[in-house]
């Protein structure tokens, strides 16, 4: 009992909790593409920067208030400072949108084209976090760091391994909670929410039963900023504050999207988690897990890992190709690339 | 209209002989660091010692015929083998230079040597590429470098854990030439002793996540883990993760690990981890630290004394040369570096010039005991340095 006790806390310290926290970093990342794809209708590569942007704000604020004294006790300052990042990040994408945007979507311009656009915003907005706060990584965190550390846990429990859960993990997992609830609820329940959809759905008879397209698309860059800003916090929080990281974030978030299906908030979800936990659990050495579960006798000697480190990426790109080839709009059923 | 041409053939004619006394007087030498990229925090003191030796020597007056030394900096990236390439194209054909201190890390520092030094006939010296690989590659006698390699490294590190009573150990590194050579030539050391290393896994820079590497590491267990990555990339990554999980409470770290930042993010969580870098008690040391006290930089970040020597080493056999033709002064890179000869320090360059310009022979200690061993490489001398309090302390040299 004690040994299977054992290997579940193995399990949940190295593989469970680190790929639920980091599913929904990549889940609200998702979340924000996916409603600009659904809505707007073109991938938004500048997401990843819009994220970093939003962090960017947060963290100064958080400085700013740092060096005033204010602070939530074991809670990160960050998340006081959160709304004023999230206000910054909203006011940077209505600017771009009424700058860059807005031009070619009066000439109904093709996707690719709205693609190649957001590349160029990407790389504007990539440049101008790097100008402000520099490249290097900055330290914002503050508060309780754990909710239990690894030593703690094996002095209280007794057993042999340890179990360490992080204040912003578990910060992380129970704002993504709130932020798709208030979601769901927004896009299910409410006025503007119901009048996205039908955009979503079909653009031509939302516009013929006197629904404004303007305020529809100001709606969504305003949610999507404040996502994008929330999981640039809380990644920023969980790791490091680092724009080219940030950058960096692009790739699995689109997967992460694509996999869930295109313009599906539901499969955004899904598809972060699916992602994390194959990066993770994929190249996983069992060696420690086996070890408490088997017999003595059947012990492993080598470390019963399926696929070496290196190939953590190459394993959530397969998924993504084969979820293409069978299910080309994705697991949940968006929109078809 | 006659008179007219003549007029101007001669006046350029003039300009052309004003422009060739000029370049007489004046040697360039290029420096191709990564100013961007994975060690941008480590390039700009190791570019500024490199230019103050330069200065010191154009200040001295005694080089070739008096001649004054320019800098001339490039990028190399660190990373990227393409851009570098292009940068040292452009220091040789367009801006001239006459000897090149770089580049840094091990990967762009093969790709210039192989693609530009050798055909272009230039010498460089680098100060920080350590790849093992880099002591095997042709290099027609134009390249030599004032860090060790890591096939000494490894065996340095495998000592320094052997006497802690080490005997089992997890290993990352950061997948690139730098870090995929030391753990290779590591491991190899490591075994040989008698060690055990129960798993080798790399980790790529710059990532939005390492559960995965730091759950793989964790299964295979170890006394300590050793990251060989840098400080400023995703070996604080993996070591943040590894600390948070409580997979690993110490750690050792070689060159790459030492920063700064060990202390100001990590401090008293990482006490009894250890590690060791290129560095020497010989009296040089403390000069270049005094140095660059005077001239704003930090003297005693990684590959800065290095930085020093390569420039000061390329000047100093053009003078033992009497050339600044990279052809003519290649062969004399070894003279003044090793024995035998008067002993010359940092801050001391004036002097060693004069010695060779009167035909004396000079043997150039400089900042890290420079001592050139096979093909034109540094023999080596580490700081072993321990984490106790909180603080980077240094245990001993070797």
């Amino acid at each position: 009992m004690v040994d299977f006790l054992n290997a579940l806390v193995a399990l949940s310290n190295f593989v469970l909790i680190p790929a639920i926290a980091y599913g929904s970093q990549l889940a609200l990342g998702a979340l924000g593409v996916t409603l600009i794809y659904g809505i707007l209708r073109f991938s938004n590569f500048a997401h990843g920067d819009t994220m970093a942007f939003g962090a960017m704000i947060t963290v100064l604020i958080t400085w700013w208030m740092q060096s005033v004294g204010i602070n939530l006790g074991p809670l990160p300052t960050a998340l006081l400072a959160l709304p004023f990042g999230i206000l910054g990040c909203m006011a940077l994408v209505l600017f771009t949108d009424r700058v860059v945007y807005k031009f070619y979507r009066e000439q109904k311009a093709k996707p690719v084209i709205l693609v190649i656009v957001s590349m160029g915003v990407m790389f504007i907005m990539n440049g101008l976090v790097r100008f402000i706060i520099g490249p290097g990584d900055q330290k914002f965190a503050d508060g309780e760091r754990f909710l239990i550390s690894a030593r703690e846990f094996k002095q209280l429990t007794g057993l042999r391994e340890g179990l360490a859960i992080k204040t912003t993990q578990c910060l992380t997992v129970v704002v993504a909670i709130v932020c798709v609830t208030l979601l769901f609820w927004f896009l299910n329940k409410t006025r503007t929410g119901k009048s996205m959809r039908a955009y979503s759905d079909n653009e031509d008879l939302a516009l013929l039963s006197g629904i404004n397209p303007e305020r529809v698309v100001m709606y969504t860059w305003l949610i999507v900023a404040t996502l994008a800003t929330v999981a640039g916090v809380l990644y920023g929080l969980d790791k490091t504050f680092k724009p080219f990281i940030y950058f960096q974030l692009l790739l699995p978030i689109f997967a992460s999207a694509i996999v869930g299906g295109l313009g599906n908030p539901l499969g955004a979800i899904a598809g972060g988690f699916v992602i994390a936990f194959s990066e993770v659990t994929v190249t996983y050495a069992w060696k420690k897990v086996l070890k408490y579960l088997l017999p003595e006798n059947l012990e492993p000697s080598s470390l019963v890992q399926l696929l070496s480190t290196d190939y953590k990426f190459a394993v959530s790109f397969v998924i993504l190709l084969i979820v293409l080839l069978f299910k080309p709009t994705g697991l949940f059923k968006g929109k078809s690339v | 209209m006659k008179k007219l041409l003549m007029a101007t053939a001669a006046s350029a004619l003039m300009a052309t002989t004003a422009m060739a006394g000029g370049h007489a007087k004046e040697v360039k030498l290029g420096i191709i660091f990564g100013f961007t990229g994975p060690i941008e925090s480590l390039t700009p003191p190791m570019a500024a010692a490199a230019e103050m030796a330069m200065k010191e020597v154009t200040d001295s007056g005694l080089l070739l015929d008096a001649a004054t030394v320019t800098p001339i900096r490039a990028d190399s990236t660190c990373i990227d083998s393409g851009a570098a390439t292009s940068a040292a194209e452009r220091l040789i054909t367009s801006d001239g230079i006459n000897g090149l201190v770089g580049g840094d890390c091990s990967g762009v520092t093969g790709a210039i040597l192989s693609n530009v030094a050798l055909p272009n006939g230039m010498l460089m010296i680098s100060p920080s590429a350590t790849s093992p690989a880099l002591s095997t590659a042709e290099d027609n006698g134009l390249f030599f470098r004032t860090a060790p390699s890591d096939a000494r490294q490894g065996v340095v590190m495998t000592e320094i854990l052997m006497e802690q009573g080490v005997k089992e150990v997890a290993l990352t590194y950061t997948n690139n030439d730098y870090g995929k050579g030391l753990a290779d030539s590591f491991q190899q050391a490591f075994e040989a002793a008698g060690g055990t290393i129960t798993i080798t896994a790399a980790h790529e820079d710059g990532k939005a996540d390492y559960s995965a590497e730091v759950g793989a590491l964790a299964a295979a267990g170890g006394e300590k883990l050793v990251i060989a990555g840098y400080v400023d990339q995703g070996g604080s990554g993996v070591m943040r993760a590894a600390l948070d999980s409580g997979a690993f409470d110490t750690f050792h770290f070689p060159d790459g690990m030492y920063g700064a930042k060990l202390e100001s993010d990590f401090g008293d969580e990482i006490d009894g981890s250890t590690g060791q870098l290129p560095g020497t008690d010989s009296p040089g040391a403390d000069t270049i630290k005094a140095m660059g006290e005077a001239n704003g930089f930090d003297g005693t970040s990684s590959f800065v004394s290095e930085s020093y020597d390569a420039a000061a080493l390329i000047m100093l056999a053009m003078q033992a040369a009497n050339s600044k033709d990279p052809a003519d002064y290649k062969g004399k890179v070894m003279d003044v570096a090793n024995a035998p000869g008067e002993k010359i320090y940092p801050g001391e360059l004036a002097k060693a010039l004069q010695i060779l310009k009167d035909g004396g022979e000079i043997d150039y200690v400089g900042a890290t005991a420079v001592e050139l061993i096979g093909g034109g490489e540094s023999a080596g001398n580490y700081r072993q340095y321990e984490i106790k309090d909180g603080k980077i302390t240094t245990v001993q040299f070797r």
